[in-house]
């Protein structure tokens, strides 16, 4: 793949290579953080001092659906050691689908000194690059937190609702199967904690992985994504975007390709999703 | 109803004690590191595998294959083609060491969330339902020859 400056990205400076990762591993200023689906893999070897940030545990709040608030922020910051001034950089698995998530939670706190590693887990271990299993343990720092802003990149129910009523665009970036309501039905299946299948009407389904080369877990160029955000699903720069899946996290990938790599202003993450539209009463849904 | 295979149930006490994520992940890996004793081999599947041995919900891609021994019961067999599913890798041997060789009835009894009393509560919920599609599979496998017989 090519390098992340010459792909046409409206904002490169968002995308580290795993080089450049390799080459700050023990700069004071950066922190590397891994955010995984699959808990077992940063225990079972990570990039030497990189922490784990864990969506469940460390992003949520335990009792209710929601994320952590300013203090919760604080007190993660401090345990992971950084201040208001480190540039965190994530990756993971999943072609970094967990990574944009935990991105996009810390930019509702704004901290915005934060990137993503092209290419994630995968390509690190393919490149043969050095993992460990030691957890490293940080000087816990003081961090100011601003207040959650939860009005510029997240989206809630009833703003969805309105969004369609003004017919504006929504991405459901799950599977064709989930998108169609299909795979509720599908025998064998668990239940995708929805009692409804379907989409939100007007949605247009971009799977999201479209946005990966899936060899090496890279973003495609700026060209690549405009050929499928743009010439096949009509998307513009200027729209007004919602993207949405099953619980906000595979969208947020989404949100970042459309937001930072094309530049787009206006994108917020539906978190509630398809685990809440499809479980609310009276909302509209297509099939 | 029938009882889940003892060595099973074993396995779901030791899990249930440990309080500790870390700990709990640890025990997981070494369990994981024993997943080439139950990867398919060759004489049963090659790749590219079967569709209808794809496990469904599971996006580790976990393929299971049973194959009838002599003495009625089944032999489970594995695959894991994403190379970073180590938890798909360590429910695939716990289910090899716990059911293969079991009675049908005992592996018929085994339930889906067991997954979550090995791997704990906070497991995402896209990957507790592949973890429960393993096991619903392999549950599966069991009863269907039980409504053959």
């Amino acid at each position: 793949m090519t390098d992340v400056t010459e792909r046409g990205y409206v904002n490169p400076d968002v995308l580290v290579s795993t080089d450049w990762v390799a080459q700050h591993l023990k700069d004071p200023n950066v922190r590397i953080i891994e955010s995984n689906e699959d808990p077992l893999l940063y225990p079972s070897g990570h990039i030497p001092g990189a922490v784990q940030v864990d969506w469940t545990t460390d992003l949520n709040d335990p009792l209710r659906r929601d994320y952590l608030d300013k203090a919760g922020f604080e007190r993660l910051a401090s345990r992971i050691g950084i201040t208001n001034d480190t540039t965190v950089v994530f990756y993971g698995d999943k072609n970094n689908w967990w990574a944009t998530y935990a991105f996009w939670v810390f930019q509702l706190f704004g901290h915005d000194k934060a990137k993503i590693m092209d290419g994630g887990r995968l390509k690190w271990e393919k490149e043969g690059r050095e993992l460990v299993r030691d957890v490293p343990l940080y000087r816990p720092t003081q961090y100011t937190a601003r207040e959650r802003d939860d009005s510029q990149i997240r989206a809630f129910r009833d703003q969805v609702l309105r969004h369609i009523e003004s017919r504006k665009p929504l991405v459901d970036v799950r599977s064709p199967d989930e998108y169609t309501g299909k795979k509720l039905h599908m025998e064998g299946y668990p239940q995708e904690g929805a009692l409804r299948g379907g989409h939100i009407p007007g949605a247009k389904n971009v799977p999201w992985a479209r946005a990966i080369n899936p060899e090496d877990g890279t973003f495609k160029t700026a060209d690549e994504l405009r050929a499928i955000y743009e010439q096949e699903q009509g998307l513009k720069p200027d729209d007004d975007v919602i993207a949405y899946c099953r619980i906000g996290e595979r969208s947020s990938h989404t949100w970042f390709v459309l937001k930072y790599l094309l530049g787009y202003q206006n994108v917020r993450n539906y978190d509630g999703s398809w685990t809440e539209w499809g479980n609310s009463v009276g909302v509209p849904i297509e099939k | 109803m029938a009882q889940i295979p003892d060595k099973l149930a074993e396995l779901v006490d030791d899990f249930s004690s440990i309080t500790d994520r870390n700990e709990r992940a640890e025990y997981l890996i070494e369990i994981a590191d024993r997943f080439p004793d139950v990867k398919v081999p060759p004489e049963i599947a090659t790749p590219p595998y079967d569709e209808r041995r794809r496990v469904p919900a599971c996006e580790s891609e976990a393929f299971v294959w049973a194959q009838e021994q002599p003495d009625g019961t089944l032999k489970y067999y594995f695959d894991v083609l994403n190379p970073q599913g180590l938890s798909a890798k360590a429910m695939s041997v716990i289910l090899d060491e716990t059911c293969s060789g079991q009675p049908l009835e005992r592996v018929a009894a085994v339930q889906p969330d067991i997954v979550l009393q090995i791997f704990g509560r906070e497991i995402s919920m896209g990957k507790g339902q592949g973890l429960m599609g393993i096991v619903t599979m392999v549950q599966g496998e069991a009863r269907k020859r039980l409504q053959r017989a």
